[in-house]
């Protein structure tokens, strides 16, 4: 049987949903060029879905060879990003991160 | 421990969530030279001499003060060129001669607008 939930989000009938995923942004602050918006370093989110696995463009950007690391879709909420200034917490912000920078919480 | 960053570390063209003014959604017609900067980019990620991502990090290392100084396209060929260079594509005498050659054609060469 085909995993629909893992391509268009349905879930078939007596098929537990896939686990909510949490991870977080980890909190460094390195120099050189880097793939982490600081706005969302500390920052909890939950994985939307795995993209892939790409070149690592922190390597790329110095012309190194860059090994393939999985890059993961990861929803926030503006009441994690901003607190109490969010003007609609409940909205959400999805980027696009790399495994390097990812903390698994579940 | 806490999990909110420290921002000392914040590099300046890492703006979001920053303080910002209204929008400006003018646009305007590329220059020629300005075109040709962006093919050369396409060619040379093509080529694999370098990709968009050397471009960026070019580009951050340039600091805050070439963002008010320079403009978007004169910003990218001094990137492209740092790139081209550091890959070994040409050297910087050749470049310096190349740009002395360019320069013989007056000032109003690079602003044709459709071409």
């Amino acid at each position: 049987m085909p995993d629909r939930a893992m391509h268009d989000g349905a879930v078939p009938d007596g098929v537990a949903p896939v686990k909510t995923q949490r991870v977080r942004v980890a909190a460094r602050m390195p120099m050189g060029h880097v793939r982490a918006p600081a706005y969302l370093r500390g920052k909890v989110g939950t994985i939307e879905r795995p993209l892939g696995a790409f070149p690592d463009p922190e390597r790329l950007a110095y012309g190194q060879p860059a090994p393939d690391r999985a890059l993961y879709r990861v929803r926030f909420s503006m009441a994690e990003l901003w607190g109490d200034s969010a003007e609609a917490p409940t909205d959400t912000v999805d980027a696009e991160l790399y495994d390097t920078w990812l903390e698994r919480l579940d | 421990m806490t999990n909110t960053p420290s921002f000392d570390g914040r590099r300046w063209h890492d703006m979001g969530g920053s303080k910002a003014g209204p929008i400006l959604d003018e646009t305007h017609d590329f220059a020629l030279w300005e075109k040709r900067v962006d093919a050369l980019m396409v060619l040379c990620s093509g080529k694999g001499h370098f990709t968009v991502d050397g471009l960026r990090r070019a580009l951050e290392d340039m600091g805050e003060a070439a963002y008010d100084e320079m403009s978007y396209y004169e910003r990218w060929i001094a990137a492209i060129s740092q790139n081209l260079i550091e890959a070994g594509v040409i050297t910087q005498s050749e470049l310096a001669n190349r740009m002395a050659e360019v320069a013989v054609r007056g000032d109003s060469y690079g602003e044709a607008s459709r071409a």
